[in-house]
């Protein structure tokens, strides 16, 4: 089981070895200790990576037949679509595949703020975690810029132009980054160059944030750590390794839904409309897994205001491993976090709802209550929760609820007794 | 070994180094970060000329000019008495409809709304001039800022009548 003093049967695998110890690392990542109760909600981290490589694979494909400039860029995707081999199958997968990405983002984002992931020991893997989310949004936005619709066109405007609300030196920011005086045939070509660059970038922060996770392992649903790893967990191949990939089958069920059977559902019909600089589309909306934000920002009405609260509810999210000061990790101990957890994954769906629709009357009311509590969530509610609230018994081990029942509290010591511990 | 540790020609040499890298560092970043400014070929389509003759009173025009949408309109007398009968403490931006409009029958703006650049539409709005669809602008019919999560008037650009018939931008 141990790491260090591992060694290859083979002579020659033993000769490799020595001199590049790619076998141990591989012998690490089977062998790896896997608490024994981990569900399927910790499926999603092997989902991404899957669908990290699928978009990296068809994004390589589409790159070979694209044009990234702003008279041909338009008709090179009709031509993907078109006349390219599969070219419709491998752009749909790639336009879906974003959406997909995102949907096992949040999930996976999710579960850690229920099971607290995020918590000592594990703060460097949260705040990679947030990078990672942060250059996936980036790379996604900058991907819709590329077909040269006018969703595209747009978007790019309006997302670039957030920059000009920065005092004085906005304008000059705005204009550099579009290397012209409106988005035009300069942005869409740096963006092409920067959507390319951003995934090999999430690929390098996704090696640290696995790095990261396996010096204190996972994390489990009971949110204790392990007391006896031969008690309490099972090495990550062969069980944790099937167990990801029959979800993962699960998910590209999902995925192949999208792809075949409504591939355009997630998109804009106003991005089949040639980008035209003299005419805004009546309702522009940003992709459905940018809407919370969109609607934070639109609930401000004033414009650096506004922007500085969209990029804080984002930025917020790495402070979260100093805000929430409960020692208690998983919410299933912690009776009132439980309650005010689904109410901010209720808040940040109306949030995403209200983003989608016209900024005004009654949609602009409840955006404004919508964001203020999100930001109450985090800055008020989760430092003091953590000095009020009654936790309930932990276990005493991973194995104990599994064997003798989690209703077993004579198995479990008082909270207190245990935070000593801690 | 003292505490207090007295600079040495050693540290002075690593100061030096690391001062003068900093100076090399920046000066090979500046042409890396600068390529991305405007080129030459992009600031060569400065100006551009528009014919308006053919334009009656209330009806407007947009033409491009640097990429950005630039509205014409020919205001009718009822425009430019709304415009200019305006109490300037009310506005959020004070500007005066005269200082907009040198030529009163002639508003010439950049058709960018200074919130987060969209186009607003002409004709629209609380106050019957723009409207901006994305998030709500309402613009009078001086182009300035009304209501809504604009902080500025429509930009006025560089602009000058060649005759009378011929608007030059820029």
């Amino acid at each position: 089981m141990s790491d260090h003093n591992y060694t290859p049967s083979s002579k020659f695998g033993k000769w490799f070895n020595d001199r590049l110890p790619l076998l141990t690392l591989a012998n690490h990542l089977t062998d790896y200790p896997t608490p024994k109760n981990l569900n399927y909600w910790w499926t999603f981290g092997g989902i991404l990576t899957f669908c990290l490589i699928t978009q990296i694979i068809t994004g390589l494909v589409l790159a070979m037949h694209y044009i990234a400039h702003a008279d041909l860029a338009f008709s090179s995707v009709e031509h993907i679509m078109r006349d390219v081999n599969y070219g419709w199958l491998i752009r749909y997968i790639h336009a879906n595949g974003a959406s997909m990405f995102f949907l096992a983002v949040y999930i996976h984002i999710f579960r850690s703020l229920f099971y607290g992931s995020y918590k000592a020991p594990r703060e460097i893997i949260w705040i990679l975690g947030i990078m990672i989310y942060l250059l996936m949004m980036a790379a996604a936005f900058m991907g819709y810029v590329l077909p040269w619709g006018q969703m595209s066109f747009w978007g790019a405007t309006v997302i670039t132009n957030l920059f000009s609300a920065i005092p004085l030196v906005g304008e000059s920011i705005t204009t550099w980054l579009w290397g012209g005086y409106s988005v035009d045939n300069p942005t869409l070509t740096r963006f092409f160059t920067l959507h390319y660059l951003i995934p090999f970038l999430i690929l390098g922060l996704v090696v640290l944030h696995i790095w990261a996770l396996h010096v204190p392992g996972n994390n489990n649903p009971v949110g204790i750590d392990i007391q006896k790893p031969s008690k309490d967990t099972v090495p990550f191949h062969p069980y944790i390794v099937i167990k990801d990939l029959f979800a993962l089958l699960l998910f590209m069920i999902v995925f192949a839904f999208f792809v075949f059977y409504s591939p355009n559902i997630l998109g804009h019909a106003d991005n089949y409309i040639e980008a035209n600089p003299l005419v805004t589309p009546a309702h522009i909306v940003p992709e459905w897994y940018l809407l919370p934000f969109y609607a934070i920002l639109r609930s401000i009405p004033d414009k650096l205001l506004g922007v500085v609260a969209m990029l804080s509810a984002i930025f917020i999210l790495a402070a979260l491993p100093w805000l929430d000061t409960s020692k208690v990790r998983s919410a299933v101990f912690r009776p009132l976090y439980k309650q005010f957890y689904w109410i901010l994954v209720i808040d940040v769906l109306i949030l995403g709802y209200v983003g989608a629709m016209p900024a005004e009357g009654l949609y602009l009311l409840i955006a404004r209550v919508a964001t203020a509590y999100y930001f109450l969530h985090f800055l008020l509610i989760l430092p003091i929760l953590g000095k009020i609230e009654k936790t309930t018994p932990l276990p005493l081990s991973i194995t104990s609820p599994v064997l003798g029942g989690s209703a077993d509290l004579a198995m479990a010591k008082n909270i207190d007794v245990r935070k000593e511990k801690l | 070994m003292s505490d207090e540790k007295k600079p040495n020609r050693r540290d002075f040499i690593f100061t030096a180094t690391a001062a003068v890298g900093a100076v090399g560092a920046g000066a090979a970043a500046w042409p890396l970060i600068d390529q991305m400014n405007p080129d030459a070929s992009v600031k060569a389509l400065a100006s551009t000329e528009v014919d308006v003759s053919s334009l009656q009173p209330g009806q407007s025009v947009t033409v491009l000019w640097r990429g950005k949408p630039v509205f014409i309109k020919r205001r009718t007398e009822n425009e430019i008495n709304e415009a200019r009968n305006v109490n300037i403490s009310d506005l959020k931006h004070p500007e005066k409809d005269e200082d907009r409009a040198k030529n009163p029958e002639w508003l010439v703006m950049l058709g960018v709304c200074t919130h987060l650049g969209c186009v607003p539409l002409g004709d629209k709005g609380e106050y019957g001039g723009w409207f901006c669809p994305c998030h709500g602008s309402h613009y009078d019919t001086s182009g300035r800022i009304r209501k809504g999560p604009a902080p500025t008037n429509l930009e006025i650009p560089k602009y000058e009548f060649v005759n009378s018939n011929t608007i030059k931008i820029g």
